[in-house]
C-alpha cells in the first residue's frame, strides 16, 4: 500500500512530501519530494552586492539565523583576506551558541510534542523565548536579524548583556532539568525513540551527514574542533556522542550539546576583551590647521570630529562600539555614522561601499567556509570575479544530506515511527530548499 | 606548496590540469576522465581518507569577469580613494583552463574526519558536452547533490540511478543557475496544455 504524507501535514515541519510504501504497518520503501519552499537563494545572491546576501541568509535556517550570517561573513572575509576583531569574534561565538540552544530547544520540544509531551514543548518554547529576548536585545529583531556584516557585526553588545545572559542561562538550565525529568526516563518516550530511525556510523558518513545527527551515531566530529574558526579553539567544551544512532541517542546528544553551548557562552563572557579602541584621536577634536597639515600628508585614518548629532536609531553604529566590533578594513566595513555624516573621508567611504555599482570588491577567487550550525556543517562557497557582486554563492545546508538518507532511516520501522525520526532530522525548509 | 593537491599530482599526473592553494584552501583541477579513479583513491588511501563528500556545486563561467559592475549605467567603477585600495597580495587565483573553452566547473568539496583536512576538486566541462561521471557509487551523498546540479545547471551525471529534478518541478524549462537564465523570467507553475506542448 502506498501512503502519501504531506506536503501539507502538521508533522512535516514546513512542507515536504513523503511517499511511503507499506507492508502492513512496516515501511518498505519511501520517497522524499522536496523543493516546495525553493526561493532561489543562490540566484538572488548572485544578482546583488555582497552585503545584500545577508538578509537572505537569515531565511535559510530561520531558527538559528545568526550562524548562517556569520558563516557567510566568514567566507567573504577570507576571500578578502581580512579578519574580524577579537571582540567581534567573541560576539560571534556567543551569539552562535545562543542560537544553537534555541535551535535544539525547538527541535527537541517539537518532536516531544509530536509524541504527546505537550508540556515539554511549552516549557522549551518558554526557555527559547528568554534566549530570543537576548537575541532581540542584541540584534534588534527576533527572526530576520541580519546582524552579521562583512568584517564585523552590526553593533556592539548592549549594556548589561553579560548579567542578562547569565540569568537567562540559569533559567534555561532549570527548564532543561525539568524536561530531562519528564522525558529521559519516560517509558513512553523511550519506547518511541529507542531503536527507531537507526543509522550506522559508516552509512551516516557516506551520506555526508554532520552535526548532532552524526554524533548520535558515534562519530565525535564537530567543525568547531576539527577546523576551528572564530575563537572556538580557546574554549573548553566536550563533544557528546551516542552509541546506537537511533532517535533516543540523538535526543540525548542534543540535550547535552545545549549544556556545552552554555559552557562556551559563559567562558566567552568571562574572557571577552574590550577590544582595540582607537585611542590616539579618541574624542579629541584637532585644531583645523593641524588637521589640514596632517591631511596633506595623508594621515587621516584617525580623524574624529564628532560634530554631528545622530538619530537614535543609529545607536550602536556610533564611533566607540563601531570600531571595537568591526575590522579595521575600509574596503569592506562601513565607517562609523559620525564619520559618514561628519567628514569627507567617511562620506566617500560610505558612498563607495553603498552605491550601486561600487561596493565590496574581492579579487577573483573562491572560498568554502564551514561553520558548525545547529544541524551540522553549514558551508558557504563564495566565488568572486572581481566585481561588486558575488559571482557564485552556494550554501551547503546541513539537513540536505540527512533528508537524502531519510528513506534508509525509515525502512523497516512502522508508520508511527516516521514522526519521531522525521522530528530528529530537524528539517528546516528554508535551508533544505534554498 | 599545496601539499595534498601535490600528492594527487604525483599520483595522477596525466589527469591533472592544475593545483592551487588559495586562502589556505587546496584545489586540484582534473580532467573528467580522471574523476572516478582519483575519487576512489582519495577515499581509500590512508594518508588521504576523504570519507566525506561534503558538497558538490557547479559554476557557470559564461559571464565571469565580464560584468564588473552591478549598476547598469556604470561600465567601469570610478577609482577608489587611496584609503580603500586593496592591499597587494602574493596569492592570485587562477581557474586553470580558459573560460571560453570550458563553460562549466563542477566543484567537489571533500573532507576527511580522520585528518580533518579538506580538498576541493574542480572539473572543467564544455558547454557542448556537460557530462561527468556520477560519484553515487562511492559516496551516497552524491545522489541528491548531483540531482541538484542537474536541476540548476543542466549538467548530466552518467551512471546516476535517478537523475530527476529535485528542487524544481519536471515541467520547468531551462536551468536557472546558468548565467544566461534571466533572473526575472517567469514560468507557469502547473502543467497547462500549451506548456505541455513545448516540453520534450
Amino acid at each position: 500500500m502506498f501512503l502519501n504524507i504531506g506536503p501539507s501535514h502538521p508533522a512535516m515541519h514546513g512542507i515536504i512530501q513523503l511517499i511511503v510504501e507499506l507492508d502492513g504497518e512496516r515501511v518498505v520503501n519511501s520517497e522524499v519530494e522536496i523543493g516546495y519552499l525553493h526561493r532561489a537563494f543562490e540566484k538572488h545572491s548572485e544578482s546583488g552586492p555582497y552585503n545584500n546576501v545577508m538578509p537572505y541568509t537569515d531565511r535559510l535556517n530561520y531558527v538559528s539565523p545568526l550562524i548562517n550570517n556569520f558563516g557567510y561573513c566568514l567566507a567573504v572575509e577570507r576571500l578578502l583576506g581580512i579578519q574580524a576583531t577579537e571582540r567581534c569574534q567573541y560576539i560571534r561565538v556567543i551569539m552562535s551558541e545562543i542560537s544553537r540552544i534555541t535551535d535544539h530547544l525547538t527541535c527537541v520540544g517539537a518532536s516531544a510534542m509530536e509524541l504527546g509531551a505537550f508540556t515539554v514543548f511549552l516549557y522549551m518554547i518558554k526557555a527559547r523565548e528568554w534566549l530570543w529576548e537576548l537575541v532581540e536585545a542584541v540584534t534588534g529583531a527576533r527572526l530576520t536579524i541580519s546582524y552579521g556584516r562583512v568584517g564585523g557585526v552590526k553593533a556592539d553588545l548592549p549594556d548589561g548583556f553579560a548579567q542578562r545572559t547569565k540569568r537567562a542561562l540559569e533559567d534555561v538550565r532549570k527548564v532543561l532539568l525539568e524536561c530531562d525529568a519528564l522525558l529521559t526516563r519516560n517509558r513512553i518516550f523511550m519506547d518511541r525513540m529507542q531503536g527507531t530511525g537507526v543509522i550506522s556510523k559508516e552509512r551516516a558518513v557516506s551520506y555526508g551527514i554532520t552535526g548532532p545527527f552524526l554524533r548520535g551515531s558515534g562519530l565525535a566530529l564537530d567543525v568547531r574542533k576539527a577546523n576551528p574558526y572564530f575563537v572556538y579553539d580557546r574554549f573548553r567544551f566536550d563533544i557528546p556522542t551516542g552509541e546506537h544512532g537511533d532517535n533516543y541517542d540523538r535526543y540525548l546528544v542534543r540535550m547535552e550539546e545545549m549544556e556545552q553551548s552554555m559552557r562556551i557562552v559563559e567562558q566567552a563572557l568571562a574572557t571577552i576583551p574590550s577590544g582595540p579602541l582607537n585611542v590616539d584621536y579618541q574624542g579629541n577634536v584637532l585644531p583645523a590647521d593641524v588637521m589640514v597639515d596632517e591631511a596633506k600628508m595623508g594621515r587621516v585614518a584617525g580623524f574624529k570630529q564628532a560634530r554631528v548629532t545622530l538619530d537614535p536609531t543609529l545607536e550602536g553604529s556610533t564611533r566607540g562600539p563601531h570600531d571595537v566590533v568591526n575590522a579595521d578594513e575600509r574596503r569592506a566595513v562601513l565607517p562609523a555614522k559620525e564619520d559618514t555624516y561628519g567628514n569627507i573621508e567617511g562620506l566617500m567611504n560610505h558612498f563607495k561601499l553603498i552605491m550601486l555599482g561600487h561596493g565590496i570588491r574581492p579579487t577573483p577567487g573562491e572560498h568554502y567556509s564551514a561553520v558548525e550550525g545547529a544541524n551540522g556543517e553549514v558551508g558557504f562557497y563564495v566565488m568572486s570575479d572581481g566585481s561588486d557582486r558575488p559571482y557564485r554563492v552556494r550554501v551547503h545546508p546541513p539537513c540536505f544530506p540527512i533528508m537524502s538518507a531519510l528513506p534508509e532511516l525509515l525502512a523497516g520501522d512502522t508508520v508511527a515511527d516516521i514522526v519521531p525520526t522525521f522530528g530528529s532530522v530537524n528539517m528546516i525548509g528554508g535551508e533544505l530548499d534554498h | 606548496m599545496p601539499a595534498l593537491a601535490h600528492t594527487v599530482q604525483a599520483k595522477f599526473a596525466s589527469q591533472l590540469i592544475a593545483t592551487q592553494r588559495y586562502r589556505e584552501q587546496e584545489t586540484a583541477v582534473i580532467h573528467r576522465e580522471g574523476l572516478l579513479p582519483i575519487a576512489r583513491w582519495l577515499k581509500s588511501d590512508a594518508a588521504m581518507s576523504f570519507d566525506f563528500l561534503m558538497d558538490i556545486s557547479a559554476v557557470d563561467y559564461l559571464k565571469f569577469g565580464r560584468t564588473l559592475s552591478s549598476a547598469p549605467t556604470l561600465k567601469t567603477p570610478s577609482p577608489l580613494p587611496y584609503y580603500m585600495t586593496p592591499k597587494p597580495t602574493a596569492e592570485t587565483w587562477q581557474r586553470g583552463v580558459s573560460n571560453d573553452d570550458y563553460r562549466f566547473d563542477v566543484v567537489y568539496h571533500l573532507f576527511s574526519s580522520r585528518h580533518a583536512h579538506r580538498l576541493r576538486l574542480r572539473i572543467p566541462l564544455t558547454s557542448a558536452d556537460p557530462v561527468v561521471d556520477s560519484l553515487t557509487g562511492i559516496w551516497a551523498s552524491a545522489n541528491w547533490y548531483e540531482r541538484e546540479i542537474w536541476d540548476m545547471f543542466g549538467i548530466r551525471f552518467t551512471g546516476h540511478p535517478n537523475l530527476r529534478r529535485i528542487l524544481l518541478y519536471e515541467e520547468f524549462q531551462g536551468h536557472p543557475l546558468r548565467k544566461d537564465y534571466p533572473i526575472n523570467k517567469r514560468q507557469p507553475i502547473l502543467k497547462t496544455p500549451a506548456n505541455a506542448a513545448n516540453s520534450p
